[in-house]
């Protein structure tokens, strides 16, 4: 990280002269955005009670480039108070510098990646994510997270290849009791989390190689990285202490096509998830190597109306070596886990209202979540956004069942400059 | 200077004039329609502008939308190539888009939203939509092909001091219109004025070219209204800084460009 920042702040001071001559783009949000628990869950110490999220924010963002296009920068940072927490604090969402050549660029410092063609399904997107903030209602941008990172951007004339270096371990944001209701299978157990240094052996890397083939967009990929969300384990099996949380090694293989279909778009998607630290299947506690993909379908459906379906499967490998080391008592994940999901977004009144509903169907597991949403962009600087998460599941182990308790609707106003 | 030498100029004069207006009458509808299309949406080798649209609603209420249009034509007949780069309102600022529009198929579109690094195809069968919130729609900004209409010569006349071809055109599949008259100039071939009504004859959108400039030896409407006259509201399209012919590049319409805009746009 630090090693970023002062490799980031060289770099911009040597663009400095450059960067300086053309003008600064400056622009930002102010923003409120509320979750409300409507489920009636109740009140732990140190959990959260029926106010899920209350966040008080400003974003600043600067732009800028040479005159040329060679070089730029770019940062985005958030002022925020955190009225459930009662503690307020300065967020760096992004800061990075560009070198942009002929046939190759380059970004260093704090960036966002999205990569695949999925509809909120990630398969060969392994970029850390903010759960949390999609769980309670927090603006679509914020499921993302930057990594610190340099990312080489190739053009040769056959493929595009995007190279990204990732040194410092970054996870994902995943559910955790003090900002959700969650189910606690070992209760009254401390958690330690693994705390990964930034040394050679903890960093990771992606690479992604694309092109088009008449009009449809390939692209392979690969990657050596970490789970993001963590594997655990009791630190003894017979009298515990703590349960022991760790974020094993993760290597990920996958393509995606994307194209025009009968007036639609189609995509497909797939990746195989190679458990580096789990390569029988025979670690109950880390997730075994899986195979995961979608495919999706999006179709205008009348004016301004359209409709989104998408198929997607986790399928466990070494399932026998699962089954055969799985601890008696907890419970056992199917072999094929299928999920669903449907979009409709309906723009109204000169697009200037949105209303779209997306679900998510564990078709395996019974278990879902259902976001219905409507924004109006009152002025050209004003929205303001309610909508709710609603969750479901038949097991409270399952990934939207452990949520039964979360169930949300939330508001977002914001005042863009 | 005799009354017959007087009236033998005139008559040759008048002669001169009418000549070719008769050559040109015998040219059919669709040619001058194809040529019309061209003139509006084809101009030059490529073009690049900066775009101001302001919509105003029925309660007088105004939305405004800044962007940078690019458009290159290709080598083969028709297909065509568009980079859009938005610059306001500011919740979209940054937000870039890309067609790849070809003659008898649906375009292949693509956005780029910045806020999540996130380029999205998106189907492109519904070109009579509202192009951002307009009346304008995506096929009033990217033109249709002279086939998705059949066309018959009304007359000519002039709109103002123009002279013009008043073309009727009924349109050959679903569209949201029943028939659409144009006044095209006969010189300058650009359209004047298009009225689009419904299959029971009302008018429900009237389009104007206020403002008719020569940019670069290219005639360009660089002042355009669209009046929706079943919601009661108007949209105002300035085109400013237009440049024909640049030898805009290739690469300039590519998912790179969607991700790492270049300077030029910004």
């Amino acid at each position: 990280m630090r090693f970023l920042i002062a490799a980031a702040a060289i770099a911009a001071a040597a663009l400095a002269p450059a960067v300086a001559s053309a003008a600064v783009d400056l622009g930002g949000f102010a923003q409120a955005n509320y979750a409300i628990d409507v489920a009636d869950p109740p009140c732990v110490d140190g959990g959260p009670c029926d106010v899920l999220l209350a966040d008080q924010r400003v974003q600043l963002k600067a732009e800028g480039a040479s005159e040329k296009g060679s070089s730029g920068y770019a940062a985005k940072v958030d002022l925020f108070y955190d009225s459930v927490a009662k503690r307020s604090d300065v967020e760096v969402r992004e800061v990075f510098v560009d070198l942009t050549g002929a046939h190759a660029s380059l970004r260093a410092g704090r960036q966002v990646v999205t990569w695949g063609v999925g509809d909120l399904l990630f398969t060969n997107d392994i970029f850390p994510k903010d759960w949390v903030a999609f769980f309670t209602g927090r603006p679509l941008e914020y499921l993302k997270i930057g990594s610190d990172a340099v990312k080489v951007d190739l053009h040769p004339k056959a493929f595009d290849a995007e190279i990204v270096l990732m040194p410092v371990f970054q996870a994902d944001r995943y559910p955790t009791a003090d900002k959700l209701h969650l189910p606690d299978p070992f209760p009254g157990l401390p958690r330690i989390t693994e705390d990964k240094d930034a040394s050679i052996e903890n960093g990771e890397a992606a690479l992604r190689l694309s092109r088009y083939v008449s009009d449809w967009g390939l692209s392979l990929y690969a990657s050596r990285t970490f789970y993001r969300s963590p594997a655990m384990t009791l630190d003894s099996p017979t009298t515990p202490t703590a349960v022991l949380q760790f974020f094993p090694r993760l290597n990920t293989y996958g393509a995606s096509a994307t194209g025009s279909l009968l007036g639609g778009v189609a995509s497909l998607e797939g990746a195989l998830w190679d458990s580096g630290e789990d390569q029988s299947g025979s670690r109950y506690a880390v997730d075994n190597s899986t195979v995961k993909a979608l495919a999706g379908y999006s179709y205008p459906l009348w004016k301004d109306a359209t409709l989104g379906v998408q198929g997607y499967v986790e399928w466990m490998l070494d399932y026998s070596a699962y089954r055969a080391t799985a601890p008696a008592g907890y419970p056992v994940k199917d072999e094929k886990r299928w999920t669903a999901t449907t979009r409709i977004t309906q723009l109204l009144r000169n697009q200037t209202v949105t209303g779209n509903l997306f679900a998510f169907w564990g078709l395996t597991e019974e278990d879902g979540l259902v976001i219905p949403s409507l924004r109006y962009a009152a002025t050209d600087n004003v929205s303001v956004e309610v909508g709710a998460n609603l969750f479901y599941g038949k097991a409270n182990y399952t990934q939207f069942g452990a949520l039964n308790e979360d169930d949300n609707v939330y508001t977002t106003l914001r005042y863009a400059f | 200077m005799n009354r017959i030498a007087v009236r033998t100029m005139v008559l040759t004069a008048a002669l001169a004039l009418a000549a070719p207006a008769a050559a040109r009458a015998q040219m059919p509808a669709a040619d001058i329609v194809k040529r019309s299309l061209d003139a509006f949406y084809a101009e030059g080798k490529d073009m690049q502008t900066r775009v101001s649209m302001s919509l105003m609603n029925a309660q007088g209420g105004e939305r405004k939308r800044e962007l940078t249009l690019l458009r290159k034509n290709m080598a083969a007949g028709g297909e065509q190539r568009y980079f859009m780069y938005f610059h306001a309102p500011p919740d979209v600022r940054g937000t870039t888009f890309l067609v790849w529009k070809y003659p008898g198929k649906d375009d292949d579109r693509w956005i780029y939203i910045p806020a999540i690094k996130l380029v999205r195809r998106i189907a492109a069968s519904d070109k009579r939509s509202s192009f951002v919130g307009s009346d304008f729609t995506y096929e009033d900004v990217s033109g249709r092909d002279v086939s998705d209409e059949t066309h018959t010569l009304l007359r000519q006349e002039n709109l103002g001091d123009r002279p013009c071809y008043v073309i009727e055109s009924h349109p050959v599949g679903n569209a949201d219109y029943a028939k659409r008259t144009s006044w095209i100039d006969r010189e300058r071939w650009v359209p004047l004025k298009e009225e689009y009504a419904d299959a029971r004859g009302r008018m429900t959108r009237v389009f104007t070219a206020d403002k008719v400039e020569q940019i670069g030896g290219h005639w360009t409407v660089a002042r355009r209204t669209m009046k929706n006259l079943t919601a009661g509201q108007h949209t105002v399209v300035l085109f400013q800084n237009v440049v024909y012919d640049q030898s805009l590049t290739d690469n300039l319409f590519t998912e790179r460009t969607l991700r790492e805009p270049p300077a030029s746009v910004r």
